[in-house]
């Protein structure tokens, strides 16, 4: 309780006293794991949205496949990037391990999946309703593919909400791609493991309560947003 | 694609018969009212003459050429609207013309005040009433100018003005040369609206008559008993 | 309609990547090093010195020396901070690393919990205390991970004449120096740790320093150049000037200038 109350005390502290080292962190965090989401959306959401209004063969096999890839670990994917980029690895002479930027990619392959998945699912419902109506209107499926894309946009968000979940809490793709180095490639995660396991534990839990304030401010400006797309469009 | 010939259609599910061998000819003029009671097949004709129905058996002969790409139109019972503008709605029909932007919008907006939804283009179709939903549908529907219309009960449960605003509409559509086929249960809308009355039951046309002759004397007993259960439902108002 | 939400997105993208710009002004070298070096404060203490004095920004990778050494054999860091002697001498051999010099020293240390069930505190030496424990069968949390500390844990053992592997007090982490100390602490068991990680951890519960001292527990730290040969990418000159510099007389006065408390924690070694 004792070590509770002064992680709790730390944590305000932290926010309230804007450390400007935290403040980096966060920044940081927020620019990586937008990145990612952002690349996650332009990947994902299409990728779903084909996955649901197409009718092709071994379709299923790529839906099960993805949905499977929601439970892929980060610290799988963060080795697999790590190999990818490594000076040894087949992408190695673009020189971005322990960078931003290879942290960008590797939470991109970890949240587009995910958002796929997601999208794939809410796009499969709306074209179910719509299927008819397309169909006599003979439209081509990729135009299908975005006017669904568009007329789900709402409920979407919530993929969108759930990359971002994903990509700001995972820690072990980020370690491993990233390196956790101090002023580059330091995000929240990796600074709560860091501050863990040298035993800095109220710390550790006052930067996770950063971590779970900012995550959120991030869900609550989403709620607001849709509640004023969906009060515009019923 | 006219004169549309229907042979020996052919339609089964779930271990009934929906269409029985129905045959129907259909000439390049005017309004088609398809009556008959629940369950005779008259959806599943519609349906077939759309494409959303492969018929197991007959043939439809397309005025001598095969299936059209496009020139068929059809508004459902309860049509479908996107979460997005009125106009936006209507634009969704001319989404396949590939046209450029500016020129689906100016087309949507004139359709739209064909049907007197101009003022609304910008609002949410979500929010339109039952009867300005119907009219949207029509709109989407008409704005392809299809050479062959088919409407679904276009007017189920809508109130009176309504109805009237939707048959002022069809007949705009038709005069404009399209060939409209279209189901009802309303007897009255029947012969306000119709040239010709095709009468279907149990998957196969009883009797295909101009719309007076029909009604004067209906020539099979199924129509009649039809004609005569339905009346007393429609003299109620 | 669509084409809106398109245009929108591709804006984003172009302007989230603009602000994103992750450019770093200055040259930087990766530095692969132990989280004993990075987590006692050791790093965050002597950097900022050599990059005033250099220009040259030290991005530091922590891990253990097993994951260290791989880490500059696939060329993914340009220079090595690390404490395995045999290991190290092994990687220049074949040919990874150029250029090793001793750096600094510090040591081991045996904690575990204050009561001491084992006797630790009465031994010998170290071989002592290890084989103490094991005749206790005293719990025991390893690194088990390939580290430099996990490289001297063994020696011990061989030298103690115990195969603890297998033993049921005998847990691996698999894990950091900071998780296996957390690990001890919560199990009231015995481990080896650095002296610089062990000044710094905060979370000691019940865990002491019970054995300390025996010139055995020497712990030297070597850097080396990943051989620029192997990897061609590799910054060989402000590499060199690095190693240079932290084997210089400035670098020696910084790591001696490093203090937890009043306690000194590395103590540099001349060449």
């Amino acid at each position: 309780m004792n070590a509770f109350s002064l992680a709790l005390s730390e944590a305000f502290a932290l926010l309230a006293g804007f450390d400007h080292r935290v403040a980096e962190i966060v920044g940081l965090s927020l620019q990586v794991s937008g990145l990612a989401v952002l690349l996650g959306t332009l990947i994902g959401l299409p990728l779903g949205a084909c996955l649901g209004v197409g009718r092709f063969p071994g379709r299923q096999l790529l839906v099960i496949a993805l949905n499977g890839c929601m439970g892929l670990p980060s610290v799988v994917v963060g080795v697999v990037v790590y190999l990818l980029l490594s000076r040894s690895g087949p992408l190695g002479s673009m020189g971005l391990l322990y960078s931003p930027t290879a942290m960008v990619l590797a939470q991109t392959v970890l949240v587009a999946p995910l958002m796929a998945a997601i999208a794939r699912q809410t796009i499969e419902d709306a074209w179910r309703d719509y299927e008819e109506e397309f169909r006599v209107l003979r439209l081509r499926w990729i135009d299908s593919v975005r006017v669904l894309l568009h007329d789900c946009r709402h409920s979407l968000l919530v993929a969108v909400l759930a990359g971002l979940g994903r990509a700001m809490s995972e820690v072990g793709a980020v370690m491993i791609v990233g390196g956790n180095i101090d002023r580059s490639t330091r995000t929240m995660t990796t600074a709560i493991a860091l501050e863990t396991s040298k035993g800095d534990l109220p710390l550790a839990v006052a930067l996770g309560l950063v971590l779970l304030a900012v995550i959120l401010v991030l869900n609550g400006l989403a709620f607001v947003v849709r509640q004023w797309a969906m009060r515009r469009y019923a | 694609m006219f004169p549309l010939r229907l042979r020996g259609l052919r339609w089964e599910a779930g271990g009934r018969t929906i269409l029985d061998g129905l045959d129907l000819d259909l000439e390049a003029e005017g309004i088609t009212i398809l009556l008959g009671p629940n369950g005779a097949g008259k959806s599943v004709l519609l349906r077939t003459l759309c494409g959303l129905v492969e018929p197991q058996a007959g043939e439809i002969d397309w005025g001598g050429g095969g299936r059209p790409e496009s020139g068929v139109a059809m508004v459902f019972q309860q049509p479908r609207m996107l979460r997005d503008s009125v106009c936006g709605n209507v634009e969704l029909a001319l989404l396949p013309m590939r046209l450029a932007g500016v020129e689906r919008r100016q087309q949507a907006l004139a359709v739209l005040e064909r049907v007197g939804l101009a003022h609304r283009a910008a609002d949410s179709a979500r929010a339109l009433s039952g009867g300005e939903r119907q009219r949207l549908a029509l709109a989407r529907a008409w704005v392809t100018r299809p050479r062959l219309l088919l409407l679904d009960e276009p007017t189920a449960s809508l109130d009176p003005s309504s109805v009237d605003a939707i048959e002022r509409i069809v007949r705009e559509i038709r005069t404009e040369g399209t060939r409209i086929l279209m189901t009802t249960h309303n007897l009255g809308q029947a012969t306000r609206l119709a040239d010709d009355v095709v009468f279907i039951d149990a998957g196969r046309v009883c009797e295909h008559a101009p719309v007076q002759r029909f009604f004067a004397r209906p020539a099979s007993q199924a129509a009649r008993l039809y004609i005569q259960g339905e009346l007393p439902w429609r003299m109620a108002f | 309609m669509a084409n809106g939400l398109l245009k929108f997105l591709g804006r984003a993208v172009c302007g989230v990547l603009a602000w994103a710009s992750f450019a770093q002004a200055g040259e930087t070298i990766v530095l692969a090093s132990t989280t004993s070096t990075e987590q006692s404060g050791l790093f965050n203490f002597i950097l900022p010195i050599f990059e005033k004095d250099s220009g040259i920004g030290v991005k530091v990778v922590a891990l253990g020396t097993g994951q260290a050494l791989d880490v500059g054999r696939r060329g993914d860091a340009d220079v090595l901070l690390v404490h395995d002697r045999a290991a190290e001498d092994k990687f220049v051999q074949e040919g990874f690393g150029v250029d090793r010099r001793d750096v600094m020293y510090n040591d081991f240390v045996l904690v575990g919990p204050a009561a001491d069930a084992a006797g630790v505190k009465g031994a010998r030496d170290a071989t002592d205390a290890f084989a103490r424990i094991a005749r206790k069968a005293s719990p025991w949390v390893s690194r088990g991970d390939r580290s430099g500390t996990h490289a001297a844990e063994l020696r011990f053992w061989g030298a103690a004449g115990v195969e603890p592997k297998g033993q049921p007090w005998y847990k691996e982490a698999g894990a950091g120096m900071g998780p296996t100390l957390n690990m001890a602490a919560g199990m009231g068991a015995y481990t080896l740790a650095d002296r610089g990680t062990w000044a710094s951890f905060k979370n000691r519960q019940d865990l002491a320093i019970l054995y300390a001292g025996d010139s055995k527990l020497y712990n030297p730290y070597g850097v080396m150049l990943v051989n620029p040969a192997r990897h061609p990418h590799v910054k060989k000159a402000a590499g060199e000037r690095f190693i240079a510099w932290i084997t210089s007389p400035e670098g020696r006065r910084a790591i001696s200038a490093y203090k937890i408390g009043n306690e000194q924690l590395f103590y540099p070694l001349s060449r």
